[in-house]
């Protein structure tokens, strides 16, 4: 059970809340205490749009316990379009059609149920760009 | 810094030990290093170790080792980065006896990885990742190694099939490992048709999953008479570090941490990457093998399988890599992995492996021992003492 992380997190998770350094312009995600490239702790927070480009991704057929029941399922790195990569799942999209250099866009969907009796927890996927 | 040596070698066989526990496993290596050795007490214990509380329900290993070892009162401590444990717990040693601190240290790298079944234990591994940011977006360990192998093969227009020069050839040498895991042969078509972990790497890419434990027994190279064994030069024991995240590297197919290591690690061996004589370079996945080759120096970028075609990886060959099998054909016990790699090359160097795979004129080793995706990267460099 991890409600408590769930709950610290979800400003990233539903709103890809990271920071962007005040000194310096760098912007983080995740959100970091220390800016990486000047070392300043003079932060405010930073909302990324949601848009990217795929820079990898994978299929996993092996999974961690957790998400042993939805495997297999993709997983991928994505540029955002501000200058930062994050990992994401992938959604809506087969296996097979994921390429490097894909646009994607984050949606809300369900990340993992913690146990049978547990909360449903979610969170950002990205799937191909549908939107304009 | 006073100069360091290593005395003393120990190891068990790396299987699934149902009949062992963690203890036994590690007392055994570290004992067989100690009578290796001849010596019969040490200044202090370093043990390295991944996954003892998550796999055994068992923490505290520093205590709990020296205790079963029959070293009552010693010092003990786990030394934990993550599959890089094992190499880090050495470098402690090494730090302890080159300061003047202690005199002679144990260090034993143990785990137990096959208590539970395969998908607890993947689980397990990825704590070696970032729990808030990877792990818990699904991502497994061979998962994040994937999305290092993907962008490879599209960067540098690679076939897939051009990485089985790596696990074909870490097989051929742990035939001939008694402690080896794997001691079969594999072949190009076999690994065209491995089944896939997670796309693009597929079972024999793959380091296995095993339970093992290896130790070495550190001491100053002033004292190296004191002792039965036979002595080893750690000309360096260097540890580099990056972000935990793979995300978070601008450029993730150049490992900085293996850079950073190396390059301490070749400024106080005062050597050169045409000086290694072999390398047992951390094979846990195809694709670690080919970065490791090119951040440390051996191969130009995205030139890895090319180079190591050309100069040959094999015993005869200019640059012989896992020359005990590596990880891939020995077994990856993650937290004892450093620890076998480091025997396995002193082993070498004091000519003590099988005829077959024994290299000839030998006298530096490197070895490579990597946590994570690379966020903790310890090279070490040997030389035979004359
Ligand atoms: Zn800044």
């Amino acid at each position: 059970m991890d409600i408590p992380r769930y709950w610290r997190l979800k400003d990233q998770r539903y709103r890809l809340q990271g920071k962007k350094c005040l000194d310096c312009g760098n912007l983080s995600f995740p959100p970091r205490l220390v800016c990486p490239k000047c070392k300043s702790r003079n932060y405010e927070k930073y909302f990324f749009i949601g848009k990217g480009t795929v820079y990898s991704h994978t299929t996993i057929y092996q999974a961690p316990d957790r998400f042993d029941h939805i495997a297999p399922y993709s997983v991928g790195l994505i540029d955002l379009e501000e200058g930062v990569r994050i990992t994401a799942q992938f959604t809506d999209v087969p296996a097979e059609e994921l390429k490097i250099g894909m646009k994607v866009e984050m949606v809300i969907r369900q990340i993992y149920e913690d146990g049978p009796k547990g909360p449903i927890l979610y969170g950002y996927k990205f799937r191909p760009v549908i939107s304009v | 810094m006073r100069k360091v040596a290593i005395i003393g070698l120990g190891q068990t066989p790396v299987r699934e030990h149902w009949e062992s526990n963690l203890r036994d496993l590690g007392v055994t290596a570290l004992r067989d290093a100690m009578d290796d050795a001849g010596v019969d007490t040490v200044d202090g214990v370093c043990v390295g170790n991944m996954l003892s509380g998550a796999l055994s329900e068992q923490e505290h290993l520093g205590s709990l080792i020296v205790d079963y070892a029959g070293l009552d009162g010693v010092e003990g401590m786990k030394i934990e980065a993550a599959c890089g444990s094992g190499a880090a717990a050495i470098r402690m040693a090494v730090k302890a006896v080159g300061s003047g601190l202690m005199d002679t240290v144990g260090v034993v790298g143990v785990e137990k990885l096959t208590e539970y079944s395969g998908k607890f234990s993947t689980a397990a591994l990825a704590t070696a990742a970032d729990a808030d940011y990877e792990t818990t977006m699904g991502l497994s360990f061979v998962g994040i190694n994937a999305l290092l192998m993907r962008r490879y093969l599209y960067e540098y227009k690679y076939d897939k099939n051009d990485f089985s020069i790596f696990p074909i050839n870490a097989h051929k040498n742990s035939i001939h490992n008694p402690n080896a895991m794997f001691r079969y042969e594999i072949s190009e078509a076999q690994y065209a048709k491995s089944k896939h972990i997670a796309e693009p790497i597929n079972l024999l890419d793959s380091s296995p999953i095993a339970d093992g434990a290896a130790a070495v027994i550190v001491c100053a190279q002033e004292n190296i008479s004191q002792f039965k064994g036979k002595p080893i030069s750690i000309l360096a024991c260097e540890v580099g570090t990056d972000t935990l995240a793979l995300d978070n590297r601008e450029d993730p197919l150049w490992l900085k941490g293996v850079e950073r290591s190396v390059k301490k690690a070749y400024y106080l061996a005062d050597v050169k990457p045409k000086d290694i004589d072999f390398f047992e370079v951390h094979d846990a996945f195809s694709i670690i093998t080919a970065l490791s080759l090119e951040a440390s120096g051996f191969a130009e970028r995205g030139e890895a399988i090319k180079f190591a075609d050309k100069i040959g990886i094999g015993i005869k060959g200019g640059l012989p890599l896992t020359t005990g099998g590596g990880l891939k054909g020995r077994g990856h016990p993650v937290g004892a992995t450093g620890v076998y790699q480091v025997v396995e090359a002193a082993k070498q160097l004091r000519g003590e492996v099988a005829k077959e795979v024994q290299i000839e004129n030998n006298n530096i080793a490197m070895a490579q021992n990597i946590g994570g995706s690379g966020a903790t990267v310890i090279t070490t460099i040997l030389k035979r003492i004359v």
